[in-house]
């Protein structure tokens, strides 16, 4: 079945990050149409068509929302295009080639919830990605999209294009303000204040993904109900996947939620075309580096939220790597694992020791130094981290990044702790205990 | 010398008018510094803290926080090589074995000309692409060995100019006539925006 492209329609039209390109594709009719209606009216419509936070959670946007309290002001509006988590690779697209998708879709929801100032966080690598926010908010200022008496209107909202400097934590929305404050990012503890209540500068503050608001200008165009149709019933819409690793043609690719499953995703020849050289697969990561990895019984799986969680992981981010036969897991999974410890922000603990302890333990293990209690070291290091160790995850710590180090570990051993074993046995030297004495 | 020079200082001015609060306009800020001295300096940073009305511990307390800001020198050309789970997958510790061979360093250091300076990042979000790498945070994708080597030759030799030195990230600026902007709000006391009062009033 053909759907219509919600958020990729420009990604193929040379000239759609430039106002006159996107003008005629139908561009800024979603806020005209808003223009027309009631703040009140535009939020109802983003609550009819369940649309789900596509930075990771997953949390329905309407809902959030609707988290505001009444009567406090000023409030906020913060954009999350810090796009860090490996495998992600899909606000960066739509910042470079629809940016006036995205402004579009802040202004509406500035409109809709009453935001008196934007702030559109970029992640600092991606300077293409700022040159095109910054040329089209040039141009959306100079002809009355953004900025003071909006088409004519009263609604008067600034976009201010803000931009990081290299950290993945900043992801986190709270984080993520912290950032917007001119501070370290760390994350701040919650519940139980969130930032729809108090958020930038102690504010009730809305942090949105760059994919969430892109799909804004075309729910408001088409309607709640209209989009609603799309997908699957809890999962609506389409969502964008990045898939990469083994794969012979890796992609990003739009897709109707609920009708696609990983199979179609990553052996379908409009897709990602199957994996390279003829191998077999080995495992994949379903939905970012912080996803539990899933292997080949799970290639059947909806791509739809609930039933992804249920089958123990995540759509998270919308990445999917694939590994063939030919990839060494221990390798894969200290290369993961090394993310996160690198990006601890060192605010929790559990975290900034744990995951540090999670690599070097590893390292040890892949240059022939491991010992036979590693592995249990490992889980119960993991433990300390996210007791229990199961998913969704428990957490020692203010955010979920330390948890995250877990996903590798517990999915790579639970299939291919034999890979593990075998680096272990492959230790010729006098083996030395976790006391530090010898065997 | 490495304070803001004239010209970034009327364009820091103007980063800072745009936020409700000074402190914001740091990160920023330290772009444009970065982007002037190719690093950011001890005396830039005392600047920043005079401009956004904080002390200069603060604002190292930020900067030393973010990946992308060197306060010490890197290479005119500093070249990001990924390791991220995709890029591993396909070949980045290739890559970065022959950065070194080539560029004759080791990760992290300088080039004698001053030129060249690598190290392995994390996930630079061009994961179909791999193995890919930044140069100055300009992409180069699905790189092999011998392209590595062209990409350094012309660097080197000034034939390719798409990049700029180190430091400059967007080369467009926003550039927006004050009648145009909405204006930064209140964070006390402020009043329900107009558009909601005129809606209420409808209702």
């Amino acid at each position: 079945m053909s759907i219509p492209l919600i958020t990729t329609s420009r990604w193929n039209i040379e000239d759609g990050h430039t106002l006159e390109g996107y003008l005629r594709t139908g561009g800024y009719q979603g806020l005209r149409r808003a223009l027309e209606m009631t703040p009140a009216q535009v939020h109802e419509e983003v609550k009819k068509a369940s649309l789900l936070g596509r930075g990771g959670a997953g949390f329905p946007a309407g809902i959030k929302w609707g988290f505001l309290p009444p009567d406090v002001w000023p409030r906020y509006l913060v954009v999350n295009g810090d796009e860090s988590e490996p495998g992600t690779y899909k606000d960066r697209l739509l910042i470079e080639r629809d940016p006036h998708q995205l402004i579009e879709g802040c202004v509406i929801t500035c409109f809709a919830l009453g935001l008196s100032q934007c702030f559109l966080y970029v992640r600092g690598e991606m300077a293409h990605g700022q040159e095109r926010i910054a040329s089209a908010l040039n141009e959306a200022y100079e002809h009355g999209y953004v900025g003071r008496n909006i088409l004519g209107t009263e609604l008067s909202v600034d976009v201010v294009l803000h931009w990081g400097a290299g950290a993945y934590i900043v992801g986190e929305e709270t984080a993520l303000i912290e950032s917007l404050e001119g501070n370290r990012g760390m994350p701040r503890l919650k519940p139980p204040y969130f930032p729809a209540s108090i958020g930038l500068y102690g504010k009730p503050t809305i942090v949105n993904n760059v994919e969430t608001l892109s799909n804004i200008p075309w729910i408001v165009e088409h309607g709640g109900d209209a989009f609603a149709k799309i997908g699957a019933e809890q999962s609506t819409g389409t969502r964008i996947f990045a898939v990469s690793g083994h794969v012979r043609n890796p992609g990003v690719f739009e897709v109707e939620f609920g009708t696609t499953t990983f199979r179609d995703l990553i052996m379908g020849d409009q897709y990602a075309g199957g994996i390279r050289d003829g191998n077999t697969i080995k495992a994949f990561i379903p939905g970012g580096a912080s996803a539990p990895w899933f292997f080949e019984e799970h290639l059947d799986i909806p791509l739809e939220k609930t039933t992804v969680d249920n089958e123990g992981s995540m759509l998270g981010s919308g990445a999917v790597v694939v590994m063939d036969e030919t990839t060494d897991i221990v390798k894969a999974c200290h290369n993961v694992v090394r993310f996160f410890s690198r990006e601890s922000c060192g605010k929790c603990t559990p975290c900034r020791e744990g995951t540090n302890w999670l690599e070097k333990i590893l390292d040890r293990i892949l240059n022939g130094y491991g010992r036979p209690e590693d592995i249990d070291l490992l889980l119960d290091v993991c433990d300390n981290i996210s007791p229990g160790i199961s998913w969704p995850p428990k957490q020692t710590t203010i955010c979920p990044l330390g948890p995250s180090a877990v996903s590798p570990i517990a999915s790579a051993l639970k299939r291919y702790r034999s890979e593990f074993d075998a680096y272990i046995a492959s230790n010729t030297d006098t083996p030395v205990t976790v006391n530090g004495g010898r065997a | 010398m490495s304070r803001l020079n004239e010209e970034n200082l009327r364009i820091a001015r103007q980063i800072v008018s745009r936020y409700p609060k000074k402190k914001s306009a740091l990160i920023p800020l330290l772009h444009l510094s970065q982007e002037q001295n190719g690093m950011v300096t001890n005396e830039a940073m005392e600047h920043i803290a005079e401009l956004v009305e904080v002390t200069p511990a603060e604002v190292l307390g930020t900067c030393s926080f973010y990946e992308m800001f060197k306060r010490h020198p890197v290479g005119e050309y500093q070249i990001n090589i990924c390791h991220g789970i995709s890029c591993h997958l396909l070949g980045a510790e290739d890559v970065l074995e022959h950065a070194e061979k080539s560029l004759g360093v080791k990760e992290g250091e300088i080039t004698q000309d001053g030129k060249f300076s690598f190290e392995g990042v994390e996930c630079i979000a061009a994961c179909t692409e791999a193995p890919c790498l930044q140069v100055n945070y300009r992409y180069v994708n699905r790189v092999s060995s011998d392209e590595f080597d062209q990409l350094v030759t012309d660097l080197k030799n000034g034939q390719n100019t798409q990049i700029p030195k180190h430091g400059t990230l967007a080369k467009t600026r926003q550039n927006i006539q004050s009648e145009k902007l909405a204006g930064p709000s209140e964070v006390e006391n402020a009043s329900p925006p107009v558009w909601l009062q005129r809606n209420k009033e409808d209702q």
